[in-house]
């Protein structure tokens, strides 16, 4: 793959009259973590989701993988993992069904769905539960199983939108070491999230408001950008412009 | 092929973790099958009836005994009079009055005719008709009981030479016994397999919806043809084994006829079985939650039910309502089954019918699968 | 009280927001009164008959005429012999056959008998019944007139249909679908949209709240019970406008017994919804529990007299079965709550039943 894993150029969604991304361009590297940040409503998630094929562009346009997402989806959806804000997946199915089930539909081997399998449970420490319906395991485990099933078919990018919601620190911590062993591995992130100091262990983030991309770079540019000493100024100045500081 | 076999081992997974489902699935079909065959009748045991009698000599007592000695009819009560009809027929009390009038023997001997007036409640339609012909044929028996027990007035004797008999006689074909089992058991087959394939699919893709789960396989490589199909197989492979159950239960429990081939009807079901579960599939992906999707379903459900000559005769209908039957597919499978287990037609009779059902079904998986959006336009 | 108004409003809002799950459950029910009205008919006309006639003369002549000319019979074919039969009879392209012996007019002018055959498809019992009856009087009607020498006895009936003179179907099925549709409206849709909250999570955050767990229920069904009400006034229009069928009694007693049946029906989706995990377990019980009882136990579509006694015992327990009672002596036969009395008490106890039953599940869960 040559070219940046992400490429999105005034990219664009409206739902009525209403606009919900509006015109963005960026671009995300090889092996990055990017982190797309905003307040609730700001348009993160209507950006992910047309970079995943799951909403079509107004107008605009851009590339995951090389590929154009609103033409070659179907190559795309072969590049990329996709991790959703709600658990999406199946409670009813035990740990290993749910690798297996993802790993057939992304087209494993068998040899491969068992070695990766084996290489998922050892990774989160979840041997034991192999067995235990995904119902029944603690939240943090289910997050951490939801991140290393979109990373199962090893996508060239893979999207997590606000993975770490209502998880304990110590989980979060351990998911963002998962996040940097994946980037380590040349896996392009794209991360959406509201816990600003999530946002300082990315390479770059871009801070979302109204649907446009209000300021980006290294989370140091961002804040040396806008004279501020550390996230939380920087995002209390953007959203609300007025505010003494 | 590979993907479909693990979405496929997938749905049987979540079908079978669910104990609840599962029992209620195999169960519901046989115990209604069981309970309901001998609910599905309109065979009428008994008809409570009122006789008011106001001639009250032995001819018209006769017509009482004639009428109490079969079984159709339970003489409730016996007046002279015509009060209290009314109430009676209000009340449920009785569900028909025979009004003999005054001057009934004396008619019946110095005219050869004479009138009686039955009142029959319409409120419950399909029964009266049965009343009404066994009411008319009891008395048209007992009138020609008459001809030959009656004293005869002089000089009408000429009048009463008897002509040239009709030797009519009534064969009943397919169903000599009048089983109506025989006739509603196939039909109660076609309903709950219908009933339960139709809402099982058309909840299923809504439910994954709502649970987010479905969003997780859109940004799959998963093709919308295979996801389809991968839908279908399971609930194809349940619904035959609840058919064949309901086929077993009919055979040894109710001991339905089985004239035609067995081979033909297990095609034909197969068949029929991708229409209904297509169309489950439809609506599926056109409802966005599954009260939706199930509130959807039962209605298609009870129009295709009541709209297949299932319950009420198809001839009736008026024209377009028998063309717009022409689209329903529950109407061509009774249609098949009828003819194949009950009158033992063969392939010539029955391909017609099963090449629309299959075009049918082609017709509703390519729209299920159009409709199926992996990405919001 | 403003806790349960405050939720009331809440779902009310929820409902008539989800303008599609509206559209369906007020659009449906009227669409099938139209269906029903127009299509099914449980009457028999238009039977597809084959008259057999060898030798083709006068007297024959009349009797095809009289067989084509009534709406009960099409004829579809006269045929010289009865070869073709079998195959028709199969197809069930014919359901009946009048099968004439050869030389009817010599026969009749001779007074020898005259044999014939009527062959009828008695694959359904009650159908094949009534097609032999109508068959049978026309033939005999036929036979008497062409014989002028006999003058028998004849015991001539004059039938009277009573709340229902002209047997239209639709004046029967809309009582019935009255009971239908609002078993539908009220408990099925009750009965899913209560396990799904339970299903997604949402019944749990609500079940911590202060709110009292009976005032969640009380708030998630009213708007049903509205809605229940709608579709009960819109089925009753549309067969007044459509089909003219009467209301001979008080419209306001028929909407009290409404409002009562949609608060039993109610009380049975919460109580299938205290007990299903999800909305697929409720589906199939509420089909189970009622849709199946509700077609084949309330005499909706097959007279109770004729179910066997242990199933007329088991239609008992079916409130549509009471409340099928109470519309059609309303619409029909102009009845007063002084003959429903019974059935209205029945009906209101179920409901206090069900009630405690669903209340009860619901204080245990929360232990």
């Amino acid at each position: 793959m040559s070219g940046p894993a992400i490429d999105a150029r005034a990219l664009t969604r409206r739902f009525g009259t209403f606009t919900a991304v509006d015109g963005i361009s960026f671009q995300v590297e090889r092996g990055e973590v990017f982190g797309f940040l905003g307040a609730n409503g700001a348009g993160k998630t209507t950006a992910m989701r047309m970079l995943i094929g799951l909403l079509a562009p107004s107008s605009g346009s851009a590339t995951v993988a090389g590929y154009d997402v609103a033409t070659q989806a179907e190559q795309v959806r072969r590049r990329i993992g996709y991790m959703s804000q709600r658990f999406s997946l199946y409670e009813d199915l035990t740990v290993r069904e749910n690798i297996t089930l993802f790993g057939g539909i992304y087209g494993l081997s068998n040899r491969d769905i068992a070695e990766r399998t084996g290489q998922i449970l050892s990774r989160i420490g979840l041997q034991r539960a192999a067995r235990e319906l995904v119902r029944e395991i603690p939240l943090g485990w289910k997050q951490q199983l939801a991140f290393c099933v979109a990373l199962l078919h090893r996508p060239a990018v893979v999207f997590l939108d606000e993975p770490t919601g209502g998880v304990d620190p110590i989980t979060r911590r351990r998911f963002w070491e998962l996040i940097y062993e994946a980037g380590a591995e040349g896996t392009s992130v794209l991360v959406t999230t509201h816990y600003l100091d999530e946002a300082e262990y990315c390479n770059r983030i871009s801070i979302m408001m109204d649907g446009a991309i209000a300021a980006m770079g290294t989370p140091s540019d961002v804040r040396r950008g806008l004279g501020a000493a550390t996230l939380d100024e920087v995002f209390l100045r953007l959203t609300r412009p007025g505010a003494a500081v | 092929m590979r993907t479909i076999f693990f979405l496929v081992r997938k749905e049987f997974l979540q079908i079978f973790r669910d104990r609840t489902t599962v029992l209620q699935i195999f169960l519901i079909p046989v115990v209604q099958l069981l309970v309901l065959a001998n609910a599905a009748t309109f065979d009428l045991k008994q008809t409570r009836l009122l006789v008011v009698d106001e001639d009250r000599t032995t001819v018209s007592s006769g017509l009482v005994q004639r009428l109490e000695g079969g079984r159709q009819f339970r003489v409730v009560r016996r007046t002279s009079s015509g009060a209290g009809v009314e109430q009676a027929l209000l009340d449920g009390e009785v569900t028909a009055v025979l009004h003999i009038p005054r001057r009934f023997e004396q008619d019946l001997v110095r005219h050869h005719r004479a009138p009686v007036q039955l009142i029959l409640n319409a409120e419950e339609g399909a029964a009266v008709g049965i009343v009404q012909s066994s009411a008319a044929a009891i008395l048209e028996a007992y009138a020609g009981e008459l001809e030959r027990t009656l004293p005869v007035m002089r000089g009408s004797s000429s009048a009463m030479m008897p002509a040239a008999p009709l030797d009519l006689r009534a064969q009943r074909w397919f169903n000599p016994t009048r089983n109506y089992k025989h006739y509603m058991v196939p039909a109660l087959m076609v309903s709950l397999t219908t009933i339960i394939g139709l809402l099982l699919t058309a909840q299923n893709i809504t439910r994954e919806n709502e649970l987010g789960t479905l969003e997780q396989l859109n940004v799959t490589p998963m093709t919308k043809v295979q996801f389809i199909a991968a839908k279908l197989i399971p609930f194809w492979l349940l619904s035959l084994v609840i058919f064949g159950l309901g086929l077993t239960i009919g055979k040894t429990v109710f001991d339905i006829p089985m004239r035609g081939s067995l081979p033909l009807v297990v095609l034909a079901v197969m068949v029929y079985l991708i229409v209904v579960l297509g169309l489950g599939l439809w609506i599926s992906t056109v409802t966005r939650t599954q009260q939706q999707a199930m509130f959807v379903a039962f209605f298609v459900i009870l129009i295709f039910l009541l709209m297949s000559g299932l319950f009420t005769p198809l001839e009736s209908m008026p024209r377009w309502a028998q063309l717009a039957a022409e689209a329903n597919p529950v109407k061509h499978f009774v249609f098949i089954m009828r003819a194949v287990l009950v009158r033992g037609a063969g392939l010539e009779t029955v391909a017609g019918p099963i090449l629309g059902l299959a075009a049918g079904g082609a017709a509703v998986l390519t729209l299920a699968v159009l409709r199926y959006r992996k990405s919001a336009a | 009280m403003r806790p349960i108004l405050g939720f009331v409003r809440k779902e009310t809002l929820h409902l008539l927001r989800d303008r599609q799950t509206l559209a369906i459950l007020i659009l449906l029910p009227l669409v099938q009164v139209l269906i029903f009205g127009f299509a099914v008919r449980t009457d028999v006309r238009e039977i597809p008959i084959v008259v057999v006639d060898p030798t083709p003369d006068v007297a024959t002549l009349e009797l095809r005429e009289r067989v084509a000319a009534s709406e009960r019979f099409r004829l579809v074919a006269v045929a010289p012999s009865t070869r073709e039969l079998d195959s028709q009879f199969q197809e069930g392209s014919v359901r009946q056959a009048l099968v004439l012996p050869r030389d009817v007019e010599r026969r009749l002018g001779r007074g020898d008998t005259l044999a014939v055959q009527l062959l009828t498809d008695g694959s359904d019992p009650n159908t094949g019944g009534i097609m032999q009856g109508y068959a049978t009087a026309v033939l005999r009607r036929w036979h008497a007139d062409a014989t002028p020498a006999a003058r028998g006895l004849r015991i001539e009936v004059a039938t009277r249909m009573r709340f229902n003179p002209t047997l239209e179907s639709a004046h029967l099925f809309v009582p019935g679908l009255v009971a239908f549709v609002l078993t539908i409206v009220s408990a099925l849709m009750t009965a899913i949209s209560i396990t799904r909250e339970k299903e997604t999570g949402t019944m749990e955050m609500l079940l911590v709240s202060p709110i009292r767990p009976a005032a969640i229920v009380a708030g998630k069904v009213t708007p049903y019970i509205a809605l229940g009400f709608v579709s009960v006034l819109l089925v009753l229009v549309a067969a007044r406008a459509v089909f003219e069928v009467p209301l001979q009694g008080s419209l306001l007693l028929l909407l009290a017994e409404s409002g009562l049946y949609i608060v039993t029906s109610l009380a049975l989706g919460i109580v299938i919804s205290t007990r299903a995990p999800t909305q697929r377990t409720a589906m199939l019980a509420a089909l189970a529990g009622l849709l199946m009882p509700t077609l084949m136990l309330s005499g909706f579509i097959f007279p109770l007299e004729s179910l066997p006694s242990p199933l007329q015992a088991l239609s008992h327990i079916v409130p549509a079965r009471w409340f099928l009672v109470v519309v059609r002596g309303i619409m029909l036969k102009g009845a007063g709550l002084p003959t429903l009395w019974q059935e209205t008490l029945i009906l209101a106890g179920m409901t206090v039943l069900l009630l405690i039953a669903g209340s009860r599940r619901l204080t245990i869960r929360l232990d």
